[in-house]
């Protein structure tokens, strides 16, 4: 199978802007709006003239159905560019630059706006069962008597606990585990400490404020203005004074008291929209289009779900085998930081023989990844993960590192709640 | 029996009957007007109903554009005696008197503009049936043109609505939205386009009664009629002198004392038909209404051109503002400045205005959205229309042009926003230097109407009419000037402010000075309009275009002082919360505050007559035109130049 190059026009995102415990301010359909209308104020087409608009999101609002038809119409595409919208969890903004290519590949689309986003800081409280079924039964209920009856059932706990979406949101619906509890399990299995992950944390918040203090981050930030006149320039979740001592303070999350994942050592809750443009070889020259990259290849994987973390190792092993390559032959890497167990964990597996022969059905381990390549500018961990726009975040950043760096080629990978991991081959053109 | 303006279609004989619709296209026109053979055939088209009578009657718009946009004001503008004018008032308050009694239930099915007489049409029906499509509006607006509601509006408002709503519609001329006309009871229903015809047909016979007034709205029109007609009267007051505006005075009058019918009002009182005919006011605010007609005609000569993107330079007041109402009427707008800290501030008054003006929280998130902050100026390329209004620095814009020009597309439309500096100097460095127009704005944009188009020596005309077309579009309105200093509002507003501040320094109060121009009836007296414009602007602007001698000596010892005016929070004046504090106005006879007016006046009234005949506009209409939209020149004195000629 040939994969046929499909181009990245351009990308940006906006700042991500960390969850503070009340809705952030601005809307999903509001982040991926702003950003995407001074991305595409910059290209020498209109935006009646894409294919299609695709947009991964995996928790819109309520009032955001089909959320990628609101923002195509938002970003002033016009009524007759279709929009859509994909959802494959933690790999929604992945999923929509794998459907553009997709589209683009099979010439049903030429020039595709594709990309994620999520307001987590938005998501919704939900009813309990309980109450649910009281709403029910007064929305029958005839006579005042039996109004009277209902809300002489009603207990303030059915009111005053309400799920958290976000907590359904990362959970497995098959194992019953918490996504960090997922990541518990890859700690245990690959004997990594407390101490290491709050060390790779460290590092990671070290390497975004680098990254923000040099320009690296701003190059590909949008920066939005809200109603009130209020800059949001950069990404507000890093800690420029991070360390271990600090990291060290907080109390296991996910599995409390004796577990080793804590909220400092996991990718934070957060508000964030990433976009791509991307164009078939055709569109390039009819728009006379300067591209920055391409992407050559892409691959899906499945795993345990107990185990999901280890998505990136299951996906892009097949694109390293496809191309003959080793894992330090690409120069750069971007594996989403879910938890520093969980990235810690796959560059244990491709070191661990057994893993490898087990699960990959290779001879031997894949090798040592060289950190000195992965997330050169950090990641979730100090930046955040914006559920939907992750995965189109680390295809762009994996792009502008090459760039900057004057590497050739770079994989983005993430893993996947629910036992998955999606990968993508960038190059430099 | 045909009709050359209605269509009367009678739906198929059901058992018990049919249902009529009556149906407006006025010949010839792209909106309906009520002339005198539209109101004559309604009569013919009663007759014939009556004849051969209906179930019920519906009345609705052939056209697309809307119900009934009012009275063909040309028409009525040309009864040149009171005999004329009582006949042609008489025609239209019987025509509604009879469609009022007929003996099968009416209704109006009100889609899009539905105005003056045509709001009186749709009173006279039984039901008013609002279509709720932003494009409705109902009102009663001939205050504005200094006469009043004389097809039986008077009469039928507050009947329907209550005194104290009816009375507010009909002294200020202000337009109701169908969610609006619903919830106050002037329409019966309010329903979306979809189902209009069924809701018409259903409501015409349903035989509802009408909505009976609040206890407190019968109260008003009974006993307590006369303490709400002097509360009317105070309110009135406030805005209007009787001796300048009569006909808010005479609607009050013919509600509380003739029930609604003005000419019952004997001819020999200030409030009757024939006053309010001759007084000057009526004729110069009918002058102003075709004036506006005729600046908004400027802006059909550019054919074909259709701007969509407009990109703004500059994000400070002017800048900002101007970029937030492209945005408010639709345009997609990229807004350019330094940085993004410096477009911000911008962003947030946009806000504030599209909540105000949309009030609908989707409307104006999508206005939002198309208000692009574009530190880069990304948005030249695609832009149709291109807006500079930075700092007033020649070489500054030059620099700025050369890029510009650079990389707009070929077909854009490059303006400047300059208000002192000479567009041909800003020119010359272009390429092609026909392709630079001015664009005056003013300040505060959401507020003044008018935009000056300036052409430069070298802008082609094309060029000029695509800049009204493009002022048009975002619903202002154009005024075509010359590239002379101050072009026409400015040079004119100069003049004036420097004869106030001379009277300063000959020992007048500023309490005094814009007393006597308020009593004329411009909106802000000369001295506080010194301290708003800043005056070290005003300053720079006199010296710039008044040019004798030296600048008044108290503007100079404030500025040295460092007190700017409003922005510093003391000029002549001093402010809190930005309104000036006021000191007790001097009491002096009417006849001296008139002459103090007519000196402050004067000055404007030779720069008006000095700039026409220079051409900087091309005549004396125009320049009134431009006076009153562009700085609020008292509209009943229909201009300064209208004016000049009234007191000669």
């Amino acid at each position: 199978m040939t994969f046929k190059p499909v181009y990245i026009v351009d990308g940006a995102r906006s700042p991500f802007l960390k969850s503070r415990n009340v809705p952030g301010p601005f809307a999903a359909a509001d982040l991926a709006t702003a950003s995407g209308r001074a991305l595409l104020a910059r290209q020498p087409f209109a935006p009646e003239q894409l294919s299609e608009v695709i947009v991964g999101c995996a928790s819109p609002s309520v009032d955001e159905v089909n959320i990628g038809r609101v923002i195509a119409l938002r970003l002033g595409c016009g009524q007759k560019v279709p929009g859509w919208t994909v959802m494959r969890n933690c790999a929604s903004g992945m999923q929509a630059i794998d459907s553009a290519i997709a589209n683009i590949q099979s010439g049903r689309s030429s020039l595709v706006m594709a990309g994620g986003v999520d307001a987590l800081s938005r998501a919704p409280l939900l009813y309990s069962d309980k109450m649910v079924l009281w709403f029910s039964k007064m929305a029958g209920a005839r006579t005042t008597g039996a109004k009277l009856g209902l809300f002489a059932k009603l207990r303030p706990a059915m009111l005053l606990s309400p799920v958290l979406g976000i907590v359904k949101g990362l959970t497995d619906p098959v194992v019953d585990l918490l996504m960090g509890q997922t990541a518990e399990n890859l700690a245990w299995k690959f004997g990594i400490s407390r101490d290491q992950m709050d060390e790779f944390s460290v590092e990671s918040h070290k390497r975004v404020s680098a990254a923000q203090k040099t320009g690296h981050m701003s190059d590909e930030i949008i920066p939005l203005i809200g109603p009130d006149g209020k800059v949001y320039a950069e990404d507000d979740g890093v800690r420029h004074d991070s360390s271990k001592a600090n990291l060290g303070k907080l109390k296991p999350f996910f599995d409390r008291k004796f577990g080793r994942i804590t909220a400092g050592n996991s990718s934070q809750i957060t508000d964030g929209a990433a976009w791509l443009l991307l164009a078939s070889e055709e569109a390039v020259k009819e728009y006379d289009l300067e591209p920055i990259g391409k992407i050559t290849d892409t691959q899906w994987a499945g795993l345990d779900p107990a185990q999901m973390g280890l998505g990136p190792v299951h996906s892009s092993t097949p694109i390293l085998q496809r191309h003959g390559l080793g894992l330090n032959d690409l120069d750069a890497w971007e594996i989403n930081e879910a938890f520093a167990a969980q990235i810690l964990g796959c560059i244990h597996a491709w070191e661990d023989d057994a893993y490898c022969k087990e699960h990959l059905g290779l001879d031997n381990a894949m090798g040592a990844l060289d950190r000195a390549k992965l997330n050169i500018d950090g990641g979730a961990i100090a930046l955040g993960h914006p559920v939907g726009a992750s995965g189109a975040r680390i295809v762009l950043h994996a792009l502008q590192v090459l760039r900057r760096t004057g590497g050739k080629r770079a994989m983005a990978s993430i893993c996947i709640g629910g036992g998955q991991g999606g990968s993508v081959l960038v190059e430099t053109l | 029996m045909t009709y050359k303006n209605w269509k009367l279609e009678r739906e198929t004989d059901g058992e018990s009957g049919h249902i009529a619709w009556a149906i407006l296209d006025v010949a010839g026109a792209s909106a309906n007007a009520l002339g005198a053979e539209v109101m004559t055939e309604l009569g013919q088209l009663l007759d014939d109903c009556e004849k051969n009578p209906p179930k019920a009657l519906i009345f609705k718009s052939g056209k697309a554009a809307g119900f009934i946009a009012g009275a063909n004001i040309e028409e009525f503008a040309q009864n040149d005696t009171p005999e004329k004018a009582r006949a042609a008032v008489q025609r239209g308050w019987d025509v509604y008197e009879r469609l009022s009694r007929v003996n099968f239930p009416t209704l109006a099915l009100v889609r899009g503009h539905c105005m003056g007489g045509g709001l009186e049409l749709a009173l006279a029906c039984r039901y008013l049936l609002a279509v709720d499509e932003p494009a409705t509006k109902m009102a009663l607006p001939e205050v504005m043109l200094g006469i009043s509601p004389l097809w039986g509006g008077m009469k039928r408002l507050p009947e329907r609505i209550g005194a104290p709503a009816a009375l507010d519609m009909m002294l200020t001329g202000k337009t109701i939205n169908a969610k609006r006309a619903k919830s106050m009871g002037l329409a019966d229903e309010c329903v979306p386009p979809r189902v209009m015809e069924n809701a018409a047909r259903m409501l015409v016979l349903s035989n509802t009664p009408r909505r009976e007034l609040k206890f407190m709205d019968k109260l008003m029109s009974g006993p307590l009629k006369s303490m709400v007609a002097n509360g009317a009267k105070k309110q009135v007051a406030k805005r209007a002198r009787p001796e300048h505006y009569p006909a808010p005075y005479s609607i009050i009058d013919t509600w509380q004392n003739y029930g609604g019918n003005g000419l019952a009002i004997p001819a020999d009182k200030p409030t009757s038909l024939d006053s309010l005919m001759a007084h000057p006011t009526t004729r110069n605010l009918i002058r102003v209404f075709f004036l506006q007609d005729r600046l908004k005609a400027f802006g059909k000569d550019a054919k074909g051109f259709e701007p969509k993107h407009v990109h703004v330079i500059g994000a400070g007041v002017m800048g900002g503002d101007i970029a937030a109402w492209c945005a408010l009427r639709g345009m997609t707008v990229t807004l350019q400045d330094q940085s993004v800290e410096r477009i911000a501030p911008a962003v947030g008054r946009a806000a504030k205005l599209f909540e105000k003006k949309l009030r609908d929280k989707k409307k104006a998130r999508f206005a939002l959205d198309r208000l692009i902050a574009d530190p880069k100026g990304d948005g030249v390329r695609q832009a149709d229309v291109i807006i500079e209004a930075i700092f007033e620095n020649l070489d500054a814009k030059q620099k700025l042009f050369a890029d510009i020009e650079a990389r707009a597309k070929p077909t854009a439309l490059i303006a400047s926003n300059t208000s002192s500096l000479k567009l041909a100097d800003i020119a010359s460095t272009f390429k092609d230097p026909s392709r630079l127009v001015g664009i005056h704005f003013f300040n505060p944009v959401a507020m003044m109407p008018l935009v000056e188009v300036v052409a430069g020596e070298k802008t082609a005309p094309e060029q000029a009419a695509r800049a009204a077309a493009f002022v048009r579009k975002i619903d202002k309105l154009p005024l075509p000037v010359k590239d002379g200093p101050g072009f026409l509002v400015n040079a004119v507003l100069a003049p004036y402010m420097n004869e106030a501040l001379k009277c300063i320094d000959e020992g007048m109060t500023p309490e005094a000075i814009d007393a006597a121009a308020l009593a004329f009836g411009m909106p802000m007296g000369p001295v506080e309009l010194a301290d708003t414009v800043g005056l070290d602007v005003a300053k720079a602007v006199g010296e710039q275009l008044v040019k004798s001698g030296t600048p008044p000596k108290k503007v100079l010892d404030l500025i040295a002082a460092g007190n700017l005016g409003k922005k510093s929070g003391k000029g002549f004046y001093t402010y809190v919360d930005g309104k000036a504090q006021k000191g007790v106005v001097p009491q002096v006879g009417a006849g001296d505050t008139a002459i103090l007016a007519d000196r402050l006046i004067a000055p404007m009234v030779a720069a008006t007559q000095k700039l026409v005949a220079d051409g900087i506009v091309a005549d004396a209409d125009l320049a009134d035109a431009g006076v009153i939209f562009g700085t609020g020149f008292a509209p009943f004195r229909g201009g300064p130049i209208n004016y000049s000629k009234s007191t000669a």
